[in-house]
């Protein structure tokens, strides 16, 4: 039945009556995600209102978890104070923590990884799209929407979808349900270079998810991430995998200096990504407008049905 | 952020990572006061550009090198002036150069041996790592790529810092006699306190130097640090040099477009990091080539389709636009009016495609057929980049 998050899920919203995570906050009610609780320092024991919905909001995430039972947290706390909100999720045991914020310093991320070693909470992004598992209504509706990607694209299904970029990720799911193919769950692990969970991270949950019967895989150039999740999935996934790599003709040298190269390796340009992932058996799409039919192609080979 | 190496090293001045005595100019009329802070005998003269190579590099009117050892300070004084106001080309800045708006007057070191030494984030590890070579003045690509066993790496605990063993060790590995081995601890200890307090996503010093005396110091400096984090040193910001970055990225971030200038004919306005890029893409797999990459991000207004319009006609070199957006969230019709009002006020006499998906696009293709103006539809990425290749082609 999905992975990381149901329809039954309780999330709570950090930051929910910013501009950003309140849109988004209404836009997750609209499409019938059980939106419990919003936290707002200072804030508590007011309503964020919306239709006939009425969220309480707290002042602390351990506050609004223990009133309500949220277990997910959503963040859409600006850049400065992103990394201590994460931290607060973790803090308050949360299973897992949501970063949407885009232009948290990689510093501030360097100490939240190591703050989270050890503990129980996952943390997926920030600078990420969020996470959808589709419901059974109309245009997906009554599924679970954490952050901010478009909900009436998705179908419910059994194709798993792992991505860094949001829009490209909408891209592969809008082609998927175009076609009646529908997903199980929709991941977007974020673009920046440090991050909560990886490509490899998500395809071991599709693997293990018995709902989930095909996943595509959708990654960039710069660092390993792609390359390790491929050679995993050819020693250890037997469902169809297609695969995508963006940044084929990005331009080298933008970054100033070289020492990136060293620690990069050569294995992060697309092309080397692209060979590694049809040396580990992925049906690479060869255009972004051939994602949904690259793993129509994989998933035939294998005789697996997708719809 | 990208810095000149004067600069970084005023900076590591401050953190206590020796450099040689050095001062910038200019102006022509600077350089006898710049030189005064130096004594008399063996000068470099340094261009100062965002841009490696710079010592192999010509200048377009054909003078060739942009740093020089010169035997005197009069010799330097010469050779500032055929450098500054010049255009350098190195290997890194392109066809078109960098003009040099400042130089850079060190006093010439006496090398013992030449060493790498740089930090950066290890992504692997979502740790900083150090990594030095006794490979230095060279490409340390080629050094990776040949004499990987002359690389070390050494990871840091974001929660303790760099340890003293770890110091130890590397200079060590490094085989600096102990005299040298005590200076290089402590600049590389300085060094990181450096990266750490600064927020930098890289600092490499190529080459470090030991020198006959025991020194050891900086001899070059290349610094970036982390966009993310200005907002908290607005110093360092204070350092930005405009005339390094192309004016039509400046522009672009004043209206929080990403925009990246690239050589090629047609022009993309796309939103979304992946998918601007995976336009790029498309375009060179239909035999195209990609302008430039331009995300207008996920909520993109009218106002920003205007500004990205602009931007991109504003290079010379493009024939043709294609407009792919997937509006998940954004809604169609605001790009579309957005587009209309943008070719009415700036003019179109090159093809355009647009591709639009998602949010209310019915209303923003019935805006784009209503508007009277040429505008070719494509379906899909594929259909629309297929379009924009053969009309810029024809």
């Amino acid at each position: 039945m999905a992975i990381l998050v149901s329809p039954e899920t309780k999330i709570l919203v950090q930051g929910i009556t910013g501009d950003f995570g309140g849109r988004h906050a209404r836009l997750s009610l609209d499409y019938g995600t059980q939106v419990v609780a919003g936290v707002t320092p200072g804030k508590g024991g007011q309503f964020f209102e919306h239709g006939p919905h009425r969220v309480p909001i707290f002042n602390s995430v351990a506050d609004a978890a223990q009133a309500t039972g949220a277990t997910v947290s959503a963040i859409f706390v600006p850049p400065p104070f992103a990394a201590d909100a994460i931290l607060e999720g973790v803090d308050a045991g949360l299973a897992l923590a949501i970063a949407i914020t885009e232009g948290i310093p990689v510093k501030d991320m360097i100490r939240v990884k190591r703050a989270m070693q050890g503990r129980p909470t996952r943390l997926i992004g920030p600078n990420c799209p969020g996470v959808v598992t589709p419901g059974a209504g109309k245009d997906s509706f009554g599924g679970c929407r954490i952050g901010i990607a478009p909900g009436y694209i998705h179908k419910r299904g059994h194709v798993g979808v792992v991505s860094r970029s949001g829009t490209l990720t909408y891209e592969a799911v809008y082609q998927l349900t175009v076609k009646n193919i529908g997903q199980s769950t929709c991941v977007g692990i974020g673009g920046d270079p440090v991050n909560g969970t990886s490509h490899l991270d998500v395809i071991r949950m599709f693997n293990d998810d018995p709902d989930t019967h095909a996943m595509i895989l959708i990654g960039e150039i710069g660092g390993t991430a792609e390359v390790e999740a491929a050679r995993w999935i050819k020693a250890n996934v037997r469902k169809p995998v297609a695969g995508f790599i963006a940044g084929a003709t990005a331009p080298a040298g933008r970054r100033m200096g070289h020492a990136g190269a060293i620690v990069g390796g050569s294995e992060d340009t697309a092309a080397a990504k692209i060979a590694v992932f049809q040396e580990c058996g992925i049906e690479v799409a060869v255009t972004p407008s051939d994602m949904a039919d690259a793993l129509i192609r994989a998933a035939q080979a294998k005789g697996v049905q997708l719809s | 952020m990208n810095i000149h190496e004067y600069q970084a090293k005023a900076l590591f001045e401050k953190f206590g990572v020796p450099v040689p005595k050095g001062a910038p100019a200019t102006a022509t009329a600077e350089f006898v006061t710049a030189l005064s802070n130096l004594p008399e005998g063996p000068t470099m003269v340094k261009s100062q550009i965002h841009a490696g190579g710079r010592g192999k590099g010509t200048f377009t009117d054909g003078f060739k090198g942009g740093v020089k050892f010169c035997k005197t300070k009069a010799e330097a004084r010469d050779m500032a002036g055929r450098m500054l106001g010049n255009t350098l080309i190195t290997a890194q800045t392109g066809p078109a150069g960098r003009k040099v708006g400042t130089v850079y007057f060190t006093v010439a070191s006496e090398i013992k041996k030449e060493y790498y030494l740089a930090i950066l984030l290890d992504r692997e590890s979502s740790r900083p790592v150090i990594v030095a070579s006794t490979e230095g003045g060279v490409e340390i690509e080629k050094v990776a790529h040949e004499t990987p066993e002359k690389i070390f790496k050494v990871r840091i605990d974001p929660a303790y810092g760099l340890a003293d063993y770890q110091v130890r060790d590397l200079v060590t590995r490094l085989g600096f006699n102990p005299a040298e081995a005590k200076n290089a601890g402590r600049l590389i200890r300085s060094l990181y306190a450096f990266y750490w307090a600064t927020d930098a996503a890289m600092v490499e010093i190529n080459p470090l130097i030991t020198t006959p005396t025991g020194d050891v110091l900086a001899l070059d400096a290349k610094v970036s640090f982390d966009d993310n984090a200005l907002f908290r040193h607005p110093e360092i910001v204070a350092l930005r040099d405009l005339n390094e970055e192309d004016p039509k990225e400046i522009e672009a971030s004043r209206h929080a477009l990403s925009y990246i200038a690239l050589d090629g004919a047609i022009a993309c306005l796309v939103n979304g990091a992946g998918l601007a890029m995976s336009t790029m893409d498309i375009i060179k797999h239909f035999g195209g080539s990609p302008a430039n990459f331009l995300d207008v991000g996920g909520g993109a207004s009218k106002e920003q389709v205007i500004a990205a319009f602009k931007i991109i006609l504003g290079d010379a070199n493009v024939r043709g636009i294609f407009v792919n957006i997937f509006g998940g969230i954004m809604d169609c019709n605001v790009i579309a009016t957005g587009i209309v009002e943008a070719v009415k006020e700036v003019g179109l006499k090159l093809p355009l495609v647009v591709r639009l998906e998602g949010n209310n696009v019915a209303a923003g293709k019935r805006t784009l057929a209503e508007s009277g103006l040429t505008i070719v539809s494509g379906d899909s990425m594929a259909d629309a980049a297929q379009k924009i290749v053969k009309l810029v082609a024809a």
